[in-house]
């Protein structure tokens, strides 16, 4: 597509890409440079503060890998109880009974439109206020809670959108040969909309990952973020060193997860057996907002 | 019943969210174009560094970005972003800039998947009439990019209103963080709960239903 955009280049084009590229590079290595000088000025570059990282397994072990265990935790609980949920809500905002997809939809859209870290402030108080959970777990349960409704929610779009883009023959022929309205769903249209919606799931996972580090910002959940954070105070202030790991553990989870879903989508896309167009894996921390409202 | 509401600055903290947001939202517009730009650019570099930039910042959650901004940026490089010794001022300008970097890697990618929408027709007409890249991306492909964009672009927006809360991190006084305080000090837990989410779904639903009808209104009929 971007060779669209422009010819093969001559003479004139090259020199001046040529004069882009020096100007850019020189523009990012001054700002580079200034970032590593003023951190070396700072002592953050000191080997001292990146040693735990690098000698040694007591960082990781003691630190980072239950941080991260806690981060996953959170994550597949909340993308265990979030799918059936989302399922259930997708297919209910497809029934046929008014009763059953208005106020299927106005959950859907509810908890849509509802930033996720409000749903956790609310999960923690709610489950201090009226369950005995224990402090310890309490922010576990909240993160979880709030996962859950959030992408729940953006799951039943997904759902119903996967089963929305498969061809309408298919529910007809279904129909034809004589299966019930339960059955259409759960033999035909199901099976063939999940295939299409895997890669949209997959990075929904990634949103939910991401997601977590709220519970470690804000509501002490002792997760990977938090982690970086007990670190730099046990490591003597080595905040760079400390959230720079971590941020680099997060980009390498997510990154695979993402070139999962492309991968997916990719061979889903080649693949002949599902009949319905593959949901983008792009879109889905941005599904589709003209759905919004549509009750 | 909202007795408690007269002690909180609940209109402030609104306030707060919705000029992080119009502001992160004008920031990372211009930011994610200029990178989308770079990506379909003819400068290899430029290239590498626009899909390099959106693959790595997509993938941090945002919470650590903005807490690099106040910890790396503010408070080990010192930037203060003209804020001066104000750290209320600080804090909301990180924020803004903590957002904008997040959310350009998004409308980045809803404009590359707009100018694919672009029929290559049009690039080779434009390019046939001697008009350089620059002319190309601005007077003919952009346009009507923007135009089938709109509703991915409006998608961002809803994700970036209700982002802002994650400025609640480094303690920007926005909506979250006034729920919070509130939830602690207050017993109407329900009400409190209720009072916030109205305000999102004020916030964000008539953005989605509006943007959403302008989308099917200036979409390219192709």
């Amino acid at each position: 597509m971007s060779s669209i955009l422009y010819d093969a280049q001559g003479p004139r084009a090259k020199r001046r890409n040529v004069i882009f590229t020096v100007v850019f590079v020189v523009v990012l290595a001054a700002l580079l440079w200034w970032v590593f000088s003023t951190l070396d000025e700072k002592g953050q570059l000191e080997w001292a503060l990146w040693k735990p990282f690098f000698t040694g397994t007591e960082a990781w072990s003691t630190y980072i890998w239950p941080g991260l265990q806690n981060t996953l935790k959170a994550a597949v609980l909340a993308v265990v109880i979030a799918l059936p949920l989302g399922a259930a809500l997708g297919i209910a905002r497809l029934s046929d009974h008014r009763w059953v997809r208005v106020p299927a939809a106005v959950v859907v859209e509810f908890f849509r439109s509802i930033p996720v870290l409000v749903l956790m402030i609310f999960g923690l108080a709610l489950f201090a206020e009226y369950t005995n959970v224990s402090s310890d777990d309490r922010p576990l349960y909240a993160v979880v809670t709030g996962l859950v409704l959030y992408n729940a929610s953006v799951l039943a779009e997904i759902v119903r959108s996967g089963i929305l883009a498969l061809p309408k023959g298919q529910a007809e022929g279904a129909m034809a040969i004589g299966l019930r309205k339960g059955q259409v769903m759960r033999l035909i249209l199901l099976p063939q909309a999940v295939t299409a919606m895997l890669p949209a799931i997959v990075s929904q996972l990634v949103v939910i990952l991401k997601d977590t580090a709220l519970g470690g910002a804000i509501l002490t959940f002792p997760e990977l973020l938090a982690s970086a954070n007990t670190m730099s105070g046990y490591y003597g202030a080595n905040v760079i060193a400390s959230y720079t790991v971590v941020a680099v553990i997060y980009i390498a989870l997510n990154f695979a997860l993402t070139s999962f879903a492309s991968w997916l989508e990719r061979r889903l896309r080649r693949g002949k057996k599902s009949t319905g167009a593959v949901l983008s894996a792009d879109d889905v921390e941005t599904a589709d907002a003209g759905a919004v409202g549509k009750l | 019943m909202f007795d408690f509401l007269q002690d909180y600055d609940l209109a402030g903290a609104v306030w707060t969210t919705v000029q992080l947001a119009v502001l992160s939202a004008v920031g990372s517009l211009i930011w994610g174009t200029l990178l989308a730009a770079m990506r379909v650019g003819p400068v290899p570099l430029m290239r590498g560094f626009g899909t390099a930039y959106v693959n790595i910042v997509r993938n941090i959650p945002l919470t650590v970005i903005i807490l690099f901004a106040s910890l790396g940026l503010n408070q080990t490089l010192g930037v203060t972003l003209g804020g001066g010794n104000d750290f209320e001022t600080i804090n909301f300008r990180l924020a803004v800039l903590g957002l904008i970097l997040y959310t350009s890697s998004f409308v980045c990618e809803a404009l590359r998947s707009g100018i694919n929408t672009v029929p290559v027709g049009q690039a080779e007409a434009a390019r046939a009439l001697g008009l350089s890249f620059g002319q190309v991306l601005r007077l003919v492909v952009l346009p009507q990019a923007f135009r089938s964009s709109v509703v991915p672009l409006a998608n961002v927006l809803i994700a970036l209103i209700k982002n802002t809360t994650v400025a609640a991190a480094i303690g920007v006084a926005e909506t979250a963080l006034l729920m919070k305080e509130m939830i602690e000090n207050e017993a109407q837990l329900l009400l409190i709960s209720a009072v916030i989410a109205l305000v999102f779904v004020v916030l964000t639903l008539p953005t989605g239903l509006i943007l959403g009808w302008v989308g099917k209104k200036v979409a390219v009929k192709r």
